[in-house]
């Protein structure tokens, strides 16, 4: 479904990436993994269109999203969490939601998509009127998750869900990140630090460091490869 | 003649000394050549020159964007005026006055604009420029600032040593290209000093710069009382060129023409001040001879030279960020470059002597090795960073 | 008691024209980070446009209309041609670009209509209300300018909060990338919150034409009024800007009323300068950091 190919991505003189090369099955769960700084977030946001990459190409079905800008990829069906969540804390619970799927033309449909939401996360539908900036770590997470499905993307892209998160609130994210994928046909790209936990739902997984793909294999070879764990996911 | 030539390369001091001595002689030879209206042209040049070099130090060498030198222009000429008016002192004591009030004026803006940033001291200078012209008109000081009309100011007597027909506008002119030589020569030496040094580092990198023991504060408002006080000696002289002080003579586009100003002369560069300043003088003359040979009316004619000067700020800064003559240098730059690579391949010994002026941190934009070599001693890097002003 | 009513009255009237500048500086300042100092030029401009429709004989309302929407239309070219490569980039270009702007809009209305100031009728009688027997400094023009402003906010404030749009707006100048990341398209957003800006401060030229007249350089003092209103009020906070314009209005009211009316616009700069020292967030906002 995507395919990344010799992506190089410079900030000013500084090589974040280097010549990557990624393939994502459609209704796969992919993690990416490795240490800070590997280029990681570099590669999640030249496929969202944020970043322009000096070379290489990203194809989604074909069709080519670098040169397209960030707000007509989302309207080919590509969702990307940010990291942190990036909801907007000035905003409420239920604007930041509707955010999410406002690109689409249908008004009716939005709705039912919040309320879906809604019922798929609990904790937001209390909170619907508050801002933003009252939610816990783990809750605007869950917004972030729940704004970028209610634009029903086909392609996810998250970055870095369980960055300071409770494990018990990591292990219920990948746990509905798993069926966003098993139930509803969507492909999931995941980038985690946390290998550990990405690794127990990821169907296959991609190890970068410094910039170029050093493994990518399927994820229960990869977590059965002592070398490579070592060496690269520190555990 | 060789050791001539040695000294002046070594001693800021006697080149800056030689520099003005050069340009007096020169100014004498120009004055004396033009007639009474080329020669009071000569003497508008010559005061703005004046506030257009303070500016020069304050905004393209110190950072602070000010909006505000046309009241402190006001303040120098309102001073000269009520001098002469109440004590009849001596022209350069009633000159050295109108610097030093104004000065006084630059320590109350500098007290309260050190603590601000970007549009907010944008803003406040502003209010200034506003705000301050019209206190002419308040009531209790109209007797002695006479209100809207202004006040008017007995014009100079040319000695009598110089002859009985010595035309007035020579004299007032003589008078005010010496003040703007003088700015220019001490306004030179105290950039070239580690004032001006620490005035760039504290604008390149404000933190960094308090971190090596600049106090970024107090510099500030030294740099905004030198400004002030190069800018009142420009109103000082103004009044005396144009025997006048009233509120309509420095409106808020007054203020904004030196902007416009020191953007032309490449923000930061004393000899781009010079010719700042003579543009403000020239374009008005070019509009209106351009106006009555195309038979434009009176309303187009007078409004073309602000038009310019708006068109002038908006293309140069979305054109060419570093002001036309830091554009100018580059391609200057260029061409040295070339031409030194095919003389002469190994860098040269004076890449070693840009030691001290090489204070910008990050600024992969211009520190190329052709910047840096290319005459350090001349220039040092006066000049042209239009992007470098992030506050 | 009398007086001290009628000064308050004059000012919460002038306050409001004030409130209207200011909100067109703090829907700019929101979005982009840029303080427009070319919006007294804008207003001049348009106000001028209305008049040369009065001056041709067109009405009242056709003349507000007629800057309104030139307004609309000015704000958003200004911001396509001028502003939109100096956004991101360090403030003094835009500090700049906007003031060249301010000095040729100023130019171009001395170019085409002179420089010397024309009277701007109201659309009411601007004699005071009596109230037993008393004349009060509030015309039924006055009550006028108020409700104008008034609805204005009101149906700006539907807008921001209550529609679809104003949810892209305020994604868009609160977080321009993560609203990129949600299809916004953010370019556009920015655009049409120039000119909705522009459209505001457009109102306020027409409204306070009568008394200032309409002339290249009379809307000056109109800027350092807005902007001395909307730091009052944090520039960040529409909120602010309203209660930061009544409270200015009323100020340089008592200031013209009880000390002399030639001190005004240096009140207005006393009061900028004091604010700026004592709070330069402003006094409404909550949140601190350093922004000056």
């Amino acid at each position: 479904m995507l395919e990344v190919k010799g992506l190089t991505v410079h900030y000013g003189a500084v090589r974040a990436l280097g010549g990557v090369d990624l393939s994502v099955d459609e209704g796969s769960v992919t993690a990416v993994l490795g240490a800070n700084g590997a280029g990681k977030t570099t590669l999640l946001r030249t496929v969202s269109g944020l970043l322009k990459p000096r070379a290489g190409s990203v194809e989604l079905d074909g069709r080519e999203l670098t040169r397209l800008p960030v707000e007509d990829i989302v309207r080919l069906g590509v969702a990307h969490v940010p990291q942190s969540g990036g909801v907007i804390t000035e905003l409420t619970v239920e604007e930041n939601l509707r955010l999410g799927g406002l690109w689409r033309r249908d008004r009716a449909a939005l709705t039912r998509r919040v309320a879906e939401m809604y019922e798929l996360f609990p904790p937001l539908a209390e909170r619907r009127a508050r801002t933003a900036a009252t939610l816990s770590g783990g809750e605007r997470q869950m917004l972030a998750l729940a704004r970028a499905l209610t634009g029903g993307p086909r392609l996810l892209l998250v970055d870095e869900p369980s960055l300071g998160l409770a494990p018990r609130v990591v292990a219920q994210l990948m746990a509905v990140l798993r069926r966003l994928c098993d139930e509803d046909g969507r492909t999931v790209l995941l980038v985690e630090q946390n290998a550990r936990s990405a690794l127990s739902v990821a169907d296959r997984a991609v190890v970068l460091d410094l910039g170029a793909v050093v493994a990518a294999e399927a994820a229960a070879t990869l977590a059965a490869d002592d070398r490579l764990r070592h060496a690269y996911l520190g555990f | 003649m060789g050791t001539v030539l040695n000294v002046l390369r070594r001693s800021t001091l006697a080149r800056h000394t030689a520099a003005a001595l050069a340009a007096i002689v020169a100014l004498y030879f120009l004055t004396t050549a033009v007639g009474p209206y080329r020669d009071l042209q000569i003497a508008q040049a010559a005061y703005l020159t004046c506030a257009v070099a303070g500016l020069t130090v304050l905004t393209g060498l110190g950072g602070q964007i000010s909006l505000g030198h046309g009241a402190f222009m006001a303040v120098g000429a309102y001073t000269a005026v009520l001098v002469i008016g109440h004590w009849g002192w001596p022209l350069a004591a009633v000159l050295a006055a109108a610097a030093g009030v104004t000065a006084v004026a630059g320590v109350v803006v500098g007290a309260v604009a050190a603590r601000l940033h970007g549009p907010y001291l944008a803003g406040a200078t502003l209010a200034f420029a506003v705000g301050l012209p019209g206190l002419a008109n308040y009531k209790p000081l109209t007797d002695e600032l006479g209100g809207q009309n202004g006040l008017t100011l007995v014009p100079p007597i040319p000695p009598a040593g110089l002859g009985e027909t010595f035309p007035l506008e020579r004299w007032q002119s003589w008078i005010a290209c010496l003040g703007a030589v003088i700015t220019l020569f001490l306004l030179g030496n105290l950039v070239r000093g580690r004032f001006g040094r620490t005035l760039r580092a504290s604008r390149d990198d404000e933190i960094a710069a308090a971190l090596s023991g600049v106090r970024v504060a107090r510099l500030r408002i030294t740099a905004t009382v030198v400004s002030a006080a190069a800018a009142g000696l420009g109103g000082g002289l103004l009044a005396v060129v144009a025997t006048l002080a009233a509120p309509g003579a420095f409106p808020l586009t007054l203020s904004l023409q030196l902007i416009a100003a020191i953007i032309i002369g490449g923000l930061g560069s004393l000899p781009g001040a010079v010719w700042g300043a003579l543009i403000l003088v020239y374009v008005p003359t070019w509009a209106s001879d351009l106006s009555t040979s195309s038979g434009f009316s009176h309303n187009i004619a007078s409004n073309l030279p602000l038009a310019i000067y708006g068109l002038v700020l908006i293309v140069v800064t979305l054109a060419f960020p570093r002001g036309l003559q830091g554009g100018l240098r580059d391609i200057g730059g260029a061409v040295r470059r070339r031409a030194r690579k095919r003389r002469d391949p190994a860098p040269g010994p004076r890449a070693s002597t840009s030691g001290p002026t090489t204070t910008h941190p990050g600024g992969a934009d211009e520190a190329t090795p052709d910047q840096a070599g290319a005459r350090p001693d001349d220039r040092g890097d006066a000049g042209g960073r239009g992007e470098r002003l992030r506050r | 008691m009398v007086r001290f009513i009628n000064l308050t009255l004059a000012g919460i009237t002038s306050g409001v024209v004030f409130a209207a500048v200011a909100l067109a500086l703090v829907l700019i300042w929101r979005s982009t980070r840029i303080v427009n100092f070319a919006q007294g030029g804008m207003l001049m401009f348009t106000t001028f446009l209305a008049w040369s429709v009065i001056d041709r004989g067109g009405s009242y309302w056709l003349a507000l209309g007629v800057a309104l929407a030139s307004g609309l239309v000015l704000g958003a070219v200004i911001e396509r041609v001028a502003v939109r490569p100096v956004e991101n980039k360090p403030p003094l270009n835009a500090v700049i670009v906007t003031l060249g702007l301010f000095v040729l809009l100023q130019a171009s209305a001395g170019m085409i209509w002179g420089d010397t100031p024309h009277s701007y009728p109201p659309a009411f009688t601007i004699k005071g209300l009596s109230v037993g027997g008393t004349r009060l400094l509030l015309s039924p023009f006055d009550l006028f300018v108020i409700g104008a402003v008034a609805a204005v906010m009101m149906l700006l404030t539907l807008l921001f909060v209550r529609t679809d749009l104003g949810l892209r707006l305020r994604a868009s100048a609160f977080a321009p990338e993560i609203a990129r990341l949600q299809g916004v398209r953010v370019g556009r957003m920015l655009t049409l919150g120039w000119a909705l800006a522009a459209l505001v401060g457009s109102l306020a030229g027409v409204l306070i034409a009568p008394s200032v007249f309409v002339g290249p350089a009379q809307f000056d003092s109109m800027l350092v009024f807005g902007f001395t209103a909307a730091v009052i009020g944090g520039l960040d906070s529409p909120a602010g800007a309203v209660v930061g314009g009544l409270l200015l209005g009323c100020a340089l009211s008592y200031v013209s009323g009880y000390v002399s009316s030639d001190l005004v616009t240096f009140g207005a700069l006393a009061a900028l300068i004091t604010v700026l020292m004592i709070r330069p967030s402003g006094l409404f906002t909550a949140s601190t950091g350093r922004r000056v």
